[in-house]
């Protein structure tokens, strides 16, 4: 395998896995709903497409060609990663979810 | 070398598949665990596609994208839940 | 009954029929039957969900804009990562931006933007499509994040869709 693909696989590879358990370490120690939201949808979303596109570089230099799925997949994942925050927030504003204290401003619903 | 990554991207997924697992038992409230649902599917799909690397096949990159629309359909349909009371009115 | 057979959203039917494609494992004669009828059948299943057609005329900026979204996503990611793992608490804020575009399609594609860019998740549209309510990670004045937003992504959508 081509030494300058191998390198670029191993770093997507570790720059995903790192902010794939960094999105997980927001979810688990930050404070309240609202921040915890914050991880899964910028960290891991970008975690997990590094190591798709990682996945790209690895099959199309084992000369299968690029994979249609792969891009899909990340595509998908970007278009529906701030839908579901979205809808989280909406859930929990009206569930009334507490926030911790330092924060500044409301929620609103309606 | 591109082994030794692979394996410690997996050991790091798979720490952080475990995190999801401690807020989704921790809760405190019903959207947190949905949030912990949500990001325990996209960890899988990061855990198949890693897996079809190991092996070298791309077989199983159908059931990541299965596993990606599937998902989204189950994070938006309990979220809806949670607001209204049901999910298709 | 003729009416019933044309394609009321064309690019909708056409992203269908593309994205058939690519999921049925290449173009057979099977696939695009099915791709025709799907591209077909689900905008007219849609049909009442979809807005009206915005005056979606300068479409050729679209791709600085993507760039300029993605590049603000690896970024943001950083950003994100560094707060996350810092020892001090976070300043967490709901801010309200108040809104100057008004297509519902434009105040989509900005409602993802900001929850995918900076340390911001939109969380809420008023009724009146007149405020978006943000939450914003860490933020120290709540002006200086409208600001950004304003500057960044809202001014080249409002181009878009003058």
């Amino acid at each position: 395998m081509n030494p300058y693909a191998e390198y670029a696989i191993c770093l997507l590879l570790l720059i995903g896995g790192a902010f794939t358990l960094v999105g997980a370490i927001g979810l688990a120690r930050l404070p309240d709903f609202f921040t915890r939201l914050h991880g899964p949808t910028k960290a891991t979303t970008v975690g997990v497409g590094a190591i798709v596109i990682s996945s790209v570089i690895y099959f199309s230099t084992l000369g299968q060609g690029i994979g249609i799925e792969e891009i899909l997949i990340t595509a998908f994942l970007f278009m529906t990663a701030p839908v579901s925050a979205n809808f989280l927030a909406k859930a929990a504003m009206h569930l009334k979810v507490k926030t911790t204290e330092n924060s500044r401003g409301q929620p609103w619903d309606q | 070398m591109m082994v030794t990554a692979l394996y410690i991207t997996i050991a790091m997924v798979t720490l952080a598949v475990l995190l999801n697992v401690y807020r989704l038992i921790k809760g405190p409230d019903a959207p947190d665990r949905v949030l912990a649902l949500d990001t325990l599917y996209i960890n899988a799909i990061a855990l198949i596609v890693l897996l079809g690397i190991t092996l070298g096949t791309r077989m199983y990159l159908e059931a990541a994208l299965l596993i990606a629309v599937m998902g989204f359909v189950g994070t938006v349909a309990m979220a809806k839940y949670l607001k209204r009371g049901s999910v298709i009115e | 009954m003729l009416d019933r057979l044309s394609f009321p959203q064309p690019w909708l039917s056409l992203t269908l029929f593309i994205t058939w494609q690519f999921l049925s494992d290449g173009v057979s004669g099977g696939s695009v039957v099915l791709g025709i009828i799907l591209a077909w059948g689900i905008p007219q299943m849609t049909q009442g969900f979809w807005p009206d057609p915005p005056a979606f005329i300068k479409a050729w900026r679209m791709p600085a804009y993507l760039a300029r979204v993605i590049r603000d996503i690896v970024v943001a990611s950083f950003e994100v990562a560094r707060l996350i793992l810092s020892p001090r608490p976070a300043r967490p804020a709901f801010i309200c931006y108040p809104l100057e575009l008004e297509h519902p399609l434009a105040i989509t594609i900005l409602a993802s933007t900001i929850s995918l860019t900076p340390g911001t998740v939109s969380a809420d549209v008023s009724d009146d499509n007149k405020l978006l309510l943000i939450h914003a990670l860490d933020a120290e004045d709540d002006q200086e994040v409208i600001d950004t937003i304003r500057a960044r992504y809202e001014k080249p959508l409002l181009e878009m869709f003058q």
